[in-house]
C-alpha cells in the first residue's frame, strides 16, 4: 500500500470532547482539547493521572472501548478525518501510519507468541509483504532499536527479556511500518532510570531517523523537556496550557503550570531554606468539577464570580509562537513574582547512633527451574552492608530495581532474618529475630510506609479502626476510650480531617490513604521508620504534600528515617546522608552533598545523567549505561559495576574484573566502593551544572 | 524434563497407595466381611461359624498384612491341616499343588483376585468394562471438547454481547442439570412413545456388540451435555479476560483484524485454562458413567463398579478402585505436561 504524499500538519485536534458512559451518567472525560502536531515535531501530553491524557491518545487510536465515545470535535490526520472513518479505513491506518507505544511492555507483548512473529505481522498485514522479507525487516529494525543478537531475540518469547529489551521491542513493533505518528503513553514509567535515560535516546534518535512525529505522553515534566519541541498541560480534561517547550517552561502563562512546577523537587530546592510549595486541595472527580475553570478551587489566583462565572477558552499569548492559555486572568497575573517564601525551618540538629548495620548479608537460596526443582542458587542480596544512621536524621537508600534494597528493608523489620552480620537497633542486636519473636517495643519502634497505599489498607476496615488496630498491636493506650482519641490525635498529625476516621479506604485519594499509611506507622511512636518509595505512586502536586508531612513528624518526634528511592530529585531535596547501592553492594556512601557533586562513584554518575530534570537552565552530560543491570542470580566477577562503567579501562591490570573493590573513604564520611585511583576521581566533571541566566 | 517426571510419578504411587488403603479399609470392615462369609458359606451360619469360615480363609489376620498380601508385597496366607502340610491359601487355587504355588500373589504379581458375583477373575473383568466405557469416552471427548471449545469462545470474544448472552444461557442451563435429569429428559423425548419420535434407542445394550448412532448417541450426549457448559463457561471466562489483555489492544492497534486477533493472538492464551479443566473432566467422567450406564444399561466400568458395590464383591471393587485412582493421576500428569507446553512461560522460565 502506497502511502499518500502530504504535507500539511500531521495530526490536526480541533475542539475534542470524549465522554464515558455509565449507566448512571455521561462522564466526559477530554472536553474541548485542541492540537496540531507539524511533521518531525514532538508533542508532549503532560499531566497528572485522570487528567485524559491517555484518553486523548486512544482516541486518536479510535480505540475508546465499548463506554467510550467521541461527542464533538474533529480529529484529522494528514487531513482525513479520523473521526468518521469506517472500521476498515482504521485497520489500515492502525501499526501503519500511527503507532503506539504502551506504558507496560510486558503486558503489551502476547506471551504465547515469539518477538519475531509479533514483529513480522506488521508488514505482513498492511503491506503484504512475504514471509522472508517480513523477517528481514524485523531483523533490520530490532538492530536499529540496539538490541543485541537480533536473531536470538526474534525466536525468544516475551518472558525470555528484562524489561528494557521488551520496551526497545514494542518500539520497534512501532517502528515496523515507518508510521508517520507514534503515540507514546508513558513509555518508560515501568523502567528504571538508567534504563529509562537510554530507551528516551533511542525513541530520539528513532524519530529523527524516521522523520516521525511523536505523541509523546508522560507525568514527568524532566521527561517531556529532553524530548518534546512543543508540549500541552493538562488538568482534569482541559488543555490549560500549551506552547514550546522554552515559552511554557520559563514563561509558564497559567497558574496549574506554575504550581506544577513549584511542587517539584528541581536542583536547589532544599527542604528547610526552599521548600516545595504543593497545591492545596484534591484533583476533582470528572463528575465533580466546579463550573467556569477547572483548577479554581485550588487556584491562588481565584476571584470569586469571574474565574467560576462560564466556560473559558484558550487565550493566546501575545508575542509567544503559538503559545496558549487557558486563563482569565493572564494578562493580570504577574508571572515573574519570586516565589513568596514558604514557612522555611531550622535544619534539625542530628542526634546519636539509633541503628548500626555492621557487615550484613542476605543470601537467599532459589532453586534454579520453578516447575522442575533442580539445582539450587544462591542469590546475594545483600553484600557486606554497613552503616549507621542517627536520630532526626533522613538517609536516603538509591538504587533500581534489583538492587537489594527492598531487602535490606525487610531484613531490618524483621520479615526476613540476616544471613550474617549484625544489626544493632539501640544496642540490641535483632539481626536474627524475625517478627513473630521481636518484643512489641522494638516492633513499634522500626515502622515502615509503603510504596503503594492503594493495596496496604485493608479495604473492608474504616480508617479510623485500622489505625486503632495498630494501636493496639503496639500495646498503647489502656482503654478503648484512650486509643480513640490517640487515633483522632493521630489523624490531626497527618492533618485528615478527624471525619475520616468513619471513611473506607476506596473513599480516599491516593495522597489520603498515604497519609493514613504514615499514621499507622507513627502509631506506637517508631523510632525509625523505612519509607519505601512513599510518593512514587502518586501524583506530582500529591508528592510535595505527603513529603513535607513526612518531614515535619520527622522534625517534631526526631525519627529516623530511611529513605527508599530511586528519584534522586526527591533524594537530594530531603536527605541528610545519601547510599547508593548497586546489585546488593553499597557502591557510595556520604552527605548529600558529597554524592551530588565529584568525585562520583561512576554508578552515581551514570544515575545522576540518566534523571529528567524539568529545568531549562540545567545541562546536563549524557552518559547512557549500554546493557541492562546483571541478574542477581549470576553476578559479574569482581566490581558488580564493571559490566556497565564507562571508567573501567582507565583501571590497569583489568583488577576491576577480578576483585571486589575495597570501600575507600575519600573525605570525611564519604566511601567509595570503587579501583579508580585518586587522580583519576578527582578529574571527575559534575554531571549537572545550572548555566547562568 | 526426567527428575519432574520421576518426583511426579513417586508422589502418584504414594497417593495410590493411600488411597488404595482406605478403599481396603474399608471394604474390609467386619461387617462387610461377615456378610461375605454369609454369602459364601450360607446365610444361616452362626457367628461361630462365620469366624471360623473367615480364619479358614485369611480374612482373620490384621488389616494391614492383609493389605500388604494384597498388594502382593506379604506371603499369601495359607492354612495347614493338624500334621503341618498346607491344604489351603490365598496363592493355591483349586486343585493345584500346594507345593507348587507362588508365596506372593497380589495386584503387584498381576493377580487381582476373583470377582464372587461373577465368578471370574477380576482383572479380565475389568479389562473388558473398561475398554467398554474407554469406548464411551472417547465418543464423548470426541463431542463435548470442540463443541464447548467454540461455545466458550464464541461467547468470550465479544463479553456482553447478544451472543455471549445467549450461548451463556446455555452452557449454563445444560452444567446445571445433572445426567440422570438430563438422561432421562433425553429418553422421554427422543426414545419413547410420549412424544413418537423414537429416533434412538433408550438402551445402549446392543451398543455392547456394534456402535450404531441410533444406540450409542444418547449416552454420548448425556453426559457431554453437562460437561458442556462446565468447560464452555471456563473458555467464556478465559477468552473474556484474554481480550481485554493490553496485549490485544497491542495487536488490534496493529491493524489486525478482528478475526485475527481471536485466532492468532487469543486463542492459544485462552486455551491454557480450560485445558485443565478438561483434565479434569477424565475422573468425572469415570464418575459420571455410572449413572449413564446404568440408565442407559450399557455394561461398561460403571455399571460393574455398581454391581461390585452393591453385590458386597470385595475383590471386583478394590479392582475398580485401583483403576480410578490410576485414572484420577495419570490425566493429572497429562495435563501438568501438557500445560507446560501451552505456556511457554512455564517451559523456560
Amino acid at each position: 500500500m502506497s502511502k499518500p504524499d502530504y504535507d500539511g500538519p500531521i495530526l490536526e485536534i480541533e475542539n475534542l470532547s470524549i465522554s464515558f458512559f455509565t449507566r448512571l451518567r455521561e462522564i466526559p472525560a477530554v472536553m474541548d482539547f485542541s492540537c496540531t502536531v507539524q511533521p518531525g515535531e514532538a508533542m508532549g501530553l503532560v499531566g497528572e493521572s485522570g487528567c485524559g491524557k491517555s484518553t486523548v491518545a486512544l482516541a486518536v487510536m479510535r480505540d475508546l472501548g465499548k463506554n467510550g465515545r467521541i461527542v464533538g470535535g474533529t480529529i484529522k490526520f494528514k487531513g482525513r478525518d479520523l473521526t468518521t472513518m469506517s472500521e476498515e479505513e482504521l485497520r489500515e491506518i492502525r501499526g501503519s501510519e500511527i503507532a503506539m507505544i504502551y506504558q507496560e511492555p510486558m503486558a503489551s507483548l502476547n506471551p504465547a507468541m515469539k518477538i519475531g512473529q509479533q514483529l513480522m505481522e506488521v508488514p505482513m498485514i498492511h503491506e503484504g509483504v512475504s514471509k522472508e522479507e517480513a523477517y528481514d525487516r524485523a531483523l533490520e529494525v530490532v538492530t536499529d532499536v540496539r538490541l543485541p543478537d537480533p536473531e536470538r531475540i526474534l525466536k525468544s518469547y516475551p518472558h525470555q527479556l528484562s524489561g528494557g529489551q521488551q520496551q526497545r521491542i514494542v518500539i520497534a513493533m512501532a517502528l515496523m511500518s515507518k508510521p508517520a505518528l507514534l503515540i507514546l503513553d508513558e513509555p518508560t514509567t515501568a523502567l528504571d532510570v538508567t534504563v529509562e535515560a537510554a530507551v528516551v535516546d533511542l525513541v530520539k534518535d528513532l524519530g529523527k531517523k524516521y522523520g516521525t512525529s511523536m505523541l509523546f505522553i508522560s507525568h514527568n515534566l524532566g521527561l517531556v523537556l529532553e524530548v518534546c519541541n512543543r508540549l500541552c498541560v493538562m488538568y482534569s480534561g482541559e488543555a490549560v496550557e500549551t506552547g514550546s517547550i522554552k515559552d511554557v517552561f520559563d514563561k509558564m502563562q497559567h497558574p496549574y503550570t506554575q504550581a506544577l512546577f513549584r511542587s517539584i523537587p528541581l536542583p536547589g530546592a532544599d527542604k528547610n531554606a526552599r521548600p516545595l510549595v504543593a497545591i492545596p486541595g484534591n484533583f476533582p472527580l470528572p463528575h465533580e468539577r466546579p463550573n467556569g475553570c477547572n483548577f479554581g478551587p485550588r487556584c491562588d489566583y481565584f476571584q470569586a464570580g469571574r474565574c467560576d462565572a462560564g466556560d473559558i477558552p484558550m487565550f493566546p499569548v501575545e508575542g509567544h509562537d503559538r503559545h496558549d492559555t487557558r486563563c482569565l486572568k493572564v494578562a493580570e497575573i504577574d508571572w515573574n513574582a519570586p516565589l513568596v517564601a514558604a514557612k522555611t525551618t531550622e535544619k534539625a540538629p542530628i542526634g546519636d547512633v539509633v541503628l548500626k548495620m555492621d557487615d550484613l548479608r542476605k543470601y537467599y537460596e532459589v532453586s534454579a527451574n520453578a516447575l522442575f526443582g533442580g539445582s539450587t542458587k544462591v542469590v546475594k542480596a545483600n553484600e557486606t552492608l554497613s552503616f549507621e544512621a542517627h536520630e532526626g536524621e533522613t538517609l536516603a537508600i538509591v538504587g533500581e530495581s534489583g538492587c537489594g534494597k527492598s531487602t535490606f528493608a525487610k531484613v531490618l523489620m524483621g520479615l526476613e532474618t540476616a544471613t550474617s552480620g549484625q544489626i544493632l537497633l539501640h544496642n540490641h542486636e535483632i539481626q536474627s529475630t524475625p517478627i513473630q519473636e521481636r518484643s512489641t517495643e522494638t516492633v513499634s519502634s522500626v515502622q515502615m510506609v509503603f510504596q503503594n497505599p492503594f493495596d496496604t489498607l485493608n479495604p473492608s476496615m474504616t480508617v479510623g479502626r485500622q489505625i486503632i488496630r495498630a494501636l493496639e498491636i503496639f500495646g498503647q493506650g489502656n482503654s478503648d476510650e484512650e486509643r480513640h482519641e490517640r487515633m483522632l490525635e493521630l489523624l490531626d498529625l497527618v492533618k485528615l480531617p478527624r471525619a475520616f476516621a468513619e471513611r473506607m479506604p476506596r473513599q480516599l485519594s491516593g495522597g489520603q490513604k498515604q497519609r493514613v499509611g504514615i499514621a499507622r506507622a507513627f502509631a506506637g511512636g517508631a523510632k525509625i521508620v523505612v519509607a519505601d518509595e512513599p510518593v512514587s505512586a502518586l501524583d506530582v502536586s500529591v508528592q510535595a504534600a505527603v513529603t513535607d508531612l513526612l518531614m515535619e513528624i520527622q522534625r517534631e518526634n526526631r525519627t529516623t528515617l530511611l529513605f527508599i528511592s530511586h528519584d534522586l530529585s526527591i533524594v537530594r531535596y530531603l536527605s541528610d546522608r545519601v547510599m547508593v547501592m548497586y546489585l546488593g553492594h553499597v557502591v557510595e556512601l556520604g552527605s548529600t552533598d558529597q554524592v551530588f557533586a565529584p568525585p562520583y562513584h561512576p554508578y552515581t554518575e551514570a544515575l545522576l545523567s540518566a534523571v529528567p530534570i524539568a529545568d531549562t537552565h540545567v545541562e546536563k552530560k549524557r552518559i547512557v549505561l549500554e546493557g541492562d543491570i546483571p541478574s542477581a542470580m549470576n553476578p559479574p566477577p569482581g566490581c558488580p559495576f564493571q559490566t556497565r562503567c564507562r571508567w573501567k579501562s582507565k583501571v590497569p591490570g583489568g583488577l576491576c574484573e577480578k576483585e571486589v573493590p575495597p570501600f575507600r573513604t575519600l573525605a570525611a564520611g564519604h566511601q567509595v566502593k570503587c579501583h579508580l585511583s585518586d587522580e583519576e576521581l578527582a578529574s571527575m566533571e559534575p554531571v549537572i551544572k545550572i548555566a547562568a541566566e | 524434563m526426567l527428575p519432574f517426571l520421576l518426583k511426579r510419578i513417586s508422589t502418584m504411587i504414594l497417593t495410590a497407595l493411600c488411597l488404595t488403603f482406605v478403599v481396603f479399609y474399608l471394604t474390609n470392615l467386619p461387617p462387610n466381611l461377615e456378610k461375605l462369609a454369609k454369602s459364601e458359606a450360607g446365610s444361616r451360619i452362626t457367628d461361630d461359624e462365620v469366624a471360623s469360615w473367615l480364619e479358614r480363609n485369611g480374612y482373620a489376620s490384621p488389616m494391614i498384612l492383609r493389605y500388604g498380601e494384597w498388594l502382593g508385597v506379604v506371603p499369601g496366607w495359607t492354612t495347614a491341616d493338624a500334621d503341618g502340610t498346607v491344604v489351603a491359601g490365598r496363592c493355591i487355587e483349586k486343585g493345584q499343588d500346594p507345593a507348587t504355588a507362588a508365596r506372593f500373589c497380589g495386584i503387584l504379581q498381576g493377580d487381582w483376585g476373583v470377582s464372587s458375583v461373577f465368578k471370574d477373575d477380576v482383572s479380565k473383568i475389568i479389562g473388558v468394562r473398561l475398554t467398554l466405557t474407554g469406548i464411551l469416552m472417547f465418543w464423548v471427548m470426541v463431542t463435548m471438547v470442540p463443541v464447548s471449545l467454540l461455545i466458550g469462545i464464541l461467547a468470550g470474544m465479544r463479553e456482553g454481547s447478544r451472543l455471549d448472552r445467549s450461548l451463556s444461557t446455555f452452557s449454563i442451563s445444560t452444567a446445571a442439570t445433572p445426567e440422570y435429569v438430563s438422561g432421562v429428559i433425553l429418553i422421554a423425548i427422543f426414545a419413547s412413545s410420549i412424544t413418537g419420535l423414537k429416533w434412538f434407542k433408550g438402551s445402549a445394550a446392543s451398543a455392547m456388540d456394534g456402535i450404531t448412532f441410533e444406540n450409542f448417541f444418547l449416552p454420548v450426549l448425556t453426559i457431554a451435555l453437562y460437561g458442556v457448559g462446565q468447560v464452555a463457561r471456563m473458555t467464556r471466562a478465559s477468552m473474556a479476560e484474554v481480550m481485554t489483555a493490553q496485549y490485544i489492544r497491542t495487536a488490534r492497534l496493529k491493524g489486525v483484524s478482528f478475526a485475527n486477533v481471536v485466532i492468532k493472538h487469543a486463542l492459544r492464551n485462552a486455551l491454557i485454562a480450560p485445558f485443565t479443566v478438561i483434565m479434569l473432566l477424565f475422573p468425572w467422567l469415570l464418575n459420571g458413567v455410572v449413572i449413564v450406564e446404568t440408565l442407559f444399561s450399557y455394561k461398561g466400568f460403571g455399571w460393574t463398579l455398581v454391581s461390585a458395590a452393591g453385590n458386597n464383591d470385595i475383590e471386583l471393587l478394590l479392582g475398580c478402585s485401583v483403576v480410578a485412582v490410576f485414572v484420577v493421576l495419570i490425566t493429572q500428569l497429562i495435563s501438568d505436561i501438557g500445560y507446560v507446553f501451552l505456556n511457554p512461560r512455564i517451559r523456560i522460565s
